[in-house]
């Protein structure tokens, strides 16, 4: 969701700076916002169908429904919709704009790979994402940094036109020194909030790891699971970057190469560290 | 004087909102026993079925057979968060476990498909008590801290809420010991 936005900000800041005209950008920005918004509120629907899914019975699937249903009792929420793709790369997500209108998702290649204890460990996890709201969280985070951007462009102009007019008033240096902070600032104002939001997809990364260790009371489970994930790592066949940072694992296989500061997930060892000490 | 009437509106204030937060997790928790309860009864009328079937192959195992029967009539019998029930449903599935050790040296019972999926729906309904009891028992915890915290207590006191007892396996020899299987 964040490169999405970047990307249809920073087109909108190009077409606005060339054409001259601050609106392209304010529009390009309340137009992406919306579109999340948009994608939040049906994300249970929006993502079913982006991603080829079919829904898993439970004669079909019988430890995998069994385990979201006793999970969901455990966690004290509404059993959530359970979906498979059929995808060789292991990889799970959960989505929905609350408890009620939840989705859990896995993939074939996930069911193949791991055991109960493992699946239930991801299950868990998937569910902790759901219980701790974090889809209305990160939709919010969105929206506040379309705002960013929005209110960054604002002062930058003001300030260039503003002080422009004024300039035959005053040449004070400190004057001049605070517009090229101002300037600097309303530059980095937009980045820094997209890197605090991958900040924050990570933190709730880690919270999630945790409740779904609570709920399991097994954090081995999940450690292995990640463990096994990690090891598989292969680019799924079907992907959208929108919904890339609702994935337990990258999708698009990418592993060590992007971590770091840009990256929406932890790296594995640290997930691992935490839930098992080492 | 005015200050006095304000930190005294205040006073009345956070004890209402302590008093309704005791009120939500007491009824809390009386649901999540009652979801409890919905997965015993599922696993009482579970029960008969598969009697019935191990009998049909094991007619020696008498021993086995009246355990499981007498259990269920005990745990069908109390009622409520006691720990006297908990106690009867942990004998209960002490008995069961017996019961499936003893099906273990029947291997034309072991092929019958009815029995294997009566046994898929009684672990299931098992694994769905576990859980149950998890989401009663963080309930309970809940609750009693909140009863216990100062200064909540002292609300709690007034207003007579009493803490919960976890749904537990207390110290019951029979239901902790090992199963037994003799072939």
């Amino acid at each position: 969701m964040s490169v999405f936005l970047a990307v249809v900000i920073g087109i909108g800041w190009y077409f606005s700076y060339y054409y001259g005209d601050p609106n392209i950008l304010y529009f390009f920005v309340i137009f992406s916002v919306l579109m999340n918004v948009f994608s939040y509120w049906f994300s249970d629907k929006i993502v079913l169908k982006l991603a080829g899914a079919k829904e898993a019975k439970r004669e079909e699937y019988f430890d995998l429904y069994t385990s979201v249903e006793n999970l969901s009792i455990t966690a004290g929420l509404p059993m959530p919709k359970v979906y498979v793709i059929n995808d060789p790369a292991p990889n799970a997500f959960a989505t929905g704009r609350d408890k009620k209108h939840a989705v859990v998702v896995v993939t074939s290649g996930l069911l193949s790979i791991l055991e109960k204890n493992e699946l239930e460990g991801v299950i868990a996890h998937e569910l902790s994402h759901i219980g701790n709201r974090d889809m209305l969280l990160s939709t919010i985070v969105v929206v506040l940094v379309g705002f960013v951007t929005i209110i960054a462009d604002v002062f930058r102009r003001n300030l260039f036109f503003g002080n422009l007019g004024r300039s035959r008033d005053s040449d004070n240096k400190a004057g001049n020194l605070l517009m090229i902070v101002g300037i600097v600032l309303s530059i980095l104002a937009p980045i820094f909030a997209i890197l605090i939001q991958l900040a924050i997809s990570r933190k709730r990364e880690f919270l999630a790891d945790a409740s779904g260790a609570l709920l399991t009371r097994y954090p081995d489970g999940l450690a292995n699971a990640l463990k096994k994930i990690s090891q598989h790592s292969q680019p799924m066949t079907r992907q959208s970057s929108a919904i890339a940072h609702l994935y337990i694992a990258d999708p698009k296989g990418l592993g060590k190469k992007f971590s770091g500061l840009f990256a929406t997930h932890p790296p594995v060892e640290e997930r691992v560290q935490a839930l098992i000490g080492r | 004087m005015k200050y006095l009437w304000i930190v005294l509106g205040v006073v009345v204030l956070w004890a209402i909102y302590v008093f309704n937060r005791f009120v939500s997790l007491r009824n809390r928790t009386n649901e999540a026993w009652a979801d409890i309860e919905v997965q015993l009864k599922r696993r009482y009328d579970l029960i008969p079925n598969l009697v019935n079937s191990v009998k049909g192959y094991a007619t020696h195992e008498s021993a086995a057979f009246e355990n499981v029967t007498k259990a269920r009539s005990a745990a069908m019998g109390a009622t409520g968060p006691t720990g006297a029930h908990a106690q009867a449903e942990n004998m209960l599935s002490g008995a069961l476990k017996s019961l499936f050790a003893v099906a273990e040296a029947y291997p034309e019972l072991k092929a019958n498909q009815n029995f294997l999926a009566l046994q898929n729906e009684l672990s299931d309904t098992e694994n769905k008590i576990q859980a149950a009891r998890r989401f009663y028992n963080a309930n309970v915890r809940d609750l009693n801290t909140a009863i216990e915290s100062f200064p909540g207590n002292i609300v709690a006191g007034i207003f007579r809420f009493t803490q919960k007892e976890f749904f537990d396996l207390a110290d019951n020899d029979a239901a902790q010991g090992p199963v037994e299987v003799k072939f």
